[in-house]
């Protein structure tokens, strides 16, 4: 494990449509880290996310990736080492399981033969078996399937860090139970580093090894999950009360 | 009555069909790359649309007499009758072609730019595909609205299916008109069987 963190974040400022959307954000994701950006809907989570692999240009501050500032790197080329997850997957219609799967390697100019490996590999890392379904549409898969397709494709190219806006979002609460687990499974043999955006507290403290709460555009505190539960800020209680009890009507 | 020799309808059908070939191949090369051109700037979008909207309102008639005193567009012959039905069927080709690539979910194409695909990847292997049905539509409804209004261009000597529905109203001859007029709606029908086979046959999945 190596000293730099895969992702520091500095002093980052960023305005949308004249709205400031973030304010002054530093954060680090060191090595094999899961880093959970949670807050509510408006909070400046996702655009934090998509100022790392240049969808969305920070008006001030710094983004290094593995010691590296990302404003200096050729945007394309610094996508395909970040691996992208988004709420409905966002898989191509027209493309079959194998293809988006094999996506990145497929721009890398991989072999054909060790795209197909690699694919055959993470189909059945995510529990995705047999050869039919590597050649169905994502129109004859599940919302489950879909994502657990979506996750396959963003590891394919082995990147060293997944930005995941949401992944489990829209799925049935079972569904999303089993791909957390699996996904903390994959996460034990594989050791990936992430950025992962949600709204969920209880996502968060299960998935995250912190959790970073974003306020307004400004970043709340970054605790441990354990820590998070101890937390006294207005914005963490509103969270944790969400915890309490649920099943007891008022 | 005299109905026309067939050796003149087959000649005048092979015209006809010329001058559709030769309108739709210039309006897709215009309104295909137009539309992709259109699809990332929406302000120069909102003025092509309306000006190719204004194109389609003027009657054809009238098209050809604006056209005609044109120099180096005008005068007499097909040259001036393809530039008027290119200006007709360009229309739908763009229009649907914009809708096919705007249509295109939001979350695929940001996946697409998100896991590295440059511009021009995501344009061929993303937009184009998922929005070809949607351009061949265009080409279909242009196609087969052209081999009709093409029959006015036998009014400034485009020759074509049309000599024989203006010889037959100059003759008040019914069988004349219909020489001109059935061997059209045949190839307006085989045009629309074609174009929706082929539609069938490259939508994706």
């Amino acid at each position: 494990m190596s000293a730099t963190p895969i992702l520091e974040i500095r002093d980052l400022s960023c305005t949308i449509a004249g709205r400031p959307v973030l304010r002054q954000i530093s954060l680090t994701v060191a090595e094999g880290e899961i880093v959970v950006l949670l807050g509510r809907s408006g909070s400046g989570k996702t655009t934090l996310l998509k100022t790392v692999n240049g969808l969305i240009r920070p008006d001030s501050g710094e983004i290094l990736f593995q010691g590296q500032p990302v404003a200096a790197q050729d945007p394309i080329r610094l996508r395909r080492r970040m691996g992208y997850v988004i709420q409905d997957g966002g898989l191509f219609p027209h493309w079959t399981v194998e293809a988006n799967i094999g996506l990145v390697p497929r721009l890398e100019n991989w072999p054909l033969e060790r795209t197909a490996a690699r694919t055959t590999e993470l189909l059945a890392a995510l529990g995705l078996h047999g050869a039919e379904l590597s050649r169905r549409y994502p129109r004859q898969l599940s919302g489950g399937q879909k994502q657990r397709v979506g996750i396959a494709r963003a590891l394919a190219a082995d990147p060293p860090l997944l930005l995941m806006d949401e992944p489990f979002a829209a799925l049935d609460p079972i569904t999303r139970f089993d791909l957390q687990r699996q996904f903390l499974d994959l996460r034990r043999t594989v050791r990936k580093s992430a950025l992962f955006v949600t709204h969920d507290v209880r996502e968060a403290l299960m998935l995250g090894s912190r959790v970073a709460l974003l306020k307004d555009g400004t970043l709340d505190l970054v605790l441990t999950p354990h820590e998070f539960l101890a937390a006294r800020t207005p914005e963490a209680l509103a969270f944790l009360s969400g915890l309490d009890e649920p099943w007891r009507r008022p | 009555m005299n109905t026309p020799p067939l050796f003149e309808i087959l000649t005048l059908s092979m015209q006809h069909l010329e001058l559709v070939l030769i309108t739709m191949s210039i309006a897709a090369a215009l309104g295909i790359p137009g539309a992709v051109f259109l699809a990332r700037r929406p302000s120069a979008r909102r003025w092509a649309v309306w000006f190719a909207n204004i194109g389609q309102t003027i009657p054809s008639l009238a098209l050809f007499g604006f056209l005609l005193p044109i120099p180096g567009i005008g005068g007499i012959g097909p040259r001036t009758a393809i530039i008027a039905l290119c200006i007709y069927a360009l229309l739908p080709v763009l229009r649907n072609a914009l809708t096919g690539i705007l249509g295109v979910d939001a979350a695929v194409r940001e996946s697409a730019v998100a896991m590295g695909m440059t511009a021009r990847q995501v344009l061929w292997q993303v937009e184009l595909p998922l929005a070809t049905p949607c351009i061949i539509a265009g080409l279909r409804i242009a196609t087969v609205s052209t081999i009709g209004t093409a029959t006015i261009a036998a009014a400034i000597g485009g020759g074509g299916l049309g000599v024989f529905i203006f010889r037959g109203l100059a003759m008040a001859d019914t069988n004349t008109i219909l020489a001109g007029a059935v061997p059209a709606a045949i190839m307006a029908l085989i045009a629309d069987e074609v174009l929706e086979w082929i539609e069938r046959k490259l939508s994706p999945a």
